[in-house]
């Protein structure tokens, strides 16, 4: 017999907000965030990223975007987009529109540079350990999300 | 009668399709991934299937949020490659078989599955990374290819349960068409990965590993995974795993293992690989 997952949304929600370092994409994120992905997604066109390089500003002007979410894209601030409802894969066009690699981009959301990060990867990736629950952590006196460290360390 | 011969699981990293793309494949830093699929591309060379029907996910290529579809099955005759941000890749279009996709999408929805159907998209690396990992460099692609594509993105995203009981209806559809051929279903994406926030960079080879245990045999119980413990345990991208659990579905009650392959890390992700075959 299979068990039914929950038909309660709010509780089904409310696990996720535990995860450490993690904003899943709900609907709450995704109407939050609707201008500043579907602006990320314009940059699929040549044409557009052409005229968003030319002048930033301008071309983000041309968007419902809060000036808080203007000056976060400007500043390429990745977590602060993620809180604001951006998703990775919308922001993936602004990735490549600055010629950045995806692992690029990712490891400036993390509190590790490029190569820390790359190494870290190679070394078998961040370690769930103390990384599966914010409420597990804070209750054992742990920091919310486990400090970066390599496996191999 | 049409059959559902194979299940093929793998990681469907864009990174695989610039190494392929761009002679790097045996670079010291993806040859181990290559040598995994090594075996699947000779055997895939004897088998020669007519069909695959081919479970992915779209990242925000052809789809955007102007339409959130949770099962989509491309019932088109030819697919391009997407321009991602990067130009399309150069790899052969892709040609779909609109005869079996449009049986197969009319059969799902009288058996309770709603799906959207697509005459008309781009396919990104979710659906050509695969092609180029299990066929290597052909003029044209050996096969017609059935899309389906599956929201992995916006929340909530199917249950591992129901892609499940998708694969087992798939089933059902494929030996219900007329013409005798040679069907294959893999599902694509995972395994461990997170390409956000602080957690970025999570694999869990251990999870990984036991997904994959549960993969082979008799054993239902990876239908029971929520998607809290897929993101929890294997990364907030890990969830793409469900997808595989529709090619699980469609192999039948049991299956045998045929090959298997897993290796950390390619950009940020876990590779993952496996073939299976019905053993009813």
């Amino acid at each position: 017999m299979i068990e039914k997952p929950t038909s309660d949304i709010k509780a089904y929600l409310a696990e996720f907000d535990d995860i450490p370092g993690t904003r899943v994409y709900t609907a709450t994120r995704a109407r939050h965030g609707y201008h500043i992905n579907q602006f990320a997604m314009s940059l699929m066109k040549a044409e557009n990223r052409e005229r968003f390089k030319k002048d930033e500003r301008a071309y983000l002007d041309e968007w419902q975007i809060s000036e808080e979410g203007k000056a976060a894209l400007l500043a390429r601030d990745y977590n602060a987009l993620l809180d604001m409802g951006g998703n990775v894969y919308f922001l993936s066009k602004l990735f490549s529109t600055d010629g950045l690699s995806f692992a690029e981009a990712v490891s400036s959301m993390t509190d590790m540079n490029f190569p820390e990060y790359t190494a870290m990867m190679v070394a078998g990736g961040r370690s769930p350990e103390n990384n599966r629950s914010i409420k597990d952590n804070l209750a054992h006196g742990r920091p919310a999300v486990a400090p970066a460290k390599a496996k191999s360390e | 009668m049409a059959r559902i011969t194979a299940g093929v699981g793998s990681s469907h990293v864009p990174l695989l399709g610039v190494a392929a793309d761009f002679g790097k494949s045996t670079d010291d830093y993806f040859k181990p991934i290559f040598d995994g699929y090594e075996w699947t591309k000779k055997w895939e060379e004897q088998e020669k299937p007519d069909v695959v029907i081919l479970v992915y996910n779209d990242h925000a290529s052809a789809f955007d949020m102007k339409i959130v579809p949770t099962f989509a099955i491309g019932t088109g005759e030819h697919y391009k490659p997407a321009d991602e941000g990067w130009g399309p890749r150069k790899v052969p279009d892709v040609y779909g078989h609109p005869d079996m996709a449009w049986h197969v999408a009319q059969s799902l929805i009288l058996d309770d599955f709603d799906m959207t159907i697509i005459n008309e998209m781009d396919v990104d690396h979710g659906l050509t990374v695969p092609l180029t990992m299990m066929f290597g460099a052909p003029e044209q692609w050996p096969c017609k290819i059935i899309p389906l594509a599956v929201n992995v993105v916006t929340y909530p995203v199917p249950s591992g349960n129901r892609c499940w009981a998708l694969g087992e209806a798939i089933r059902r559809a494929v030996e219900s068409y007329p013409e005798d051929l040679n069907v294959q279903i893999w599902g694509t994406g995972g395994m461990s990965h997170q390409l956000q926030g602080a957690r970025a960079g999570l694999i869990n080879a251990e999870w990984d590993n036991k997904f994959l245990d549960g993969l082979i045999g008799e054993t239902d119980e990876l239908r029971q995974i929520q998607h809290v413990e897929y993101i929890r345990e294997t990364g907030s991208e890990g969830i793409e795993m469900v997808m595989w659990l529709i090619m699980r579905g469609a192999l039948g009650k049991k299956t045998k293992l045929l090959h298997r392959h897993y290796h950390v890390p390619c950009s940020n992700t876990a590779i993952g690989h496996i073939v299976l075959e019905p053993a009813d």
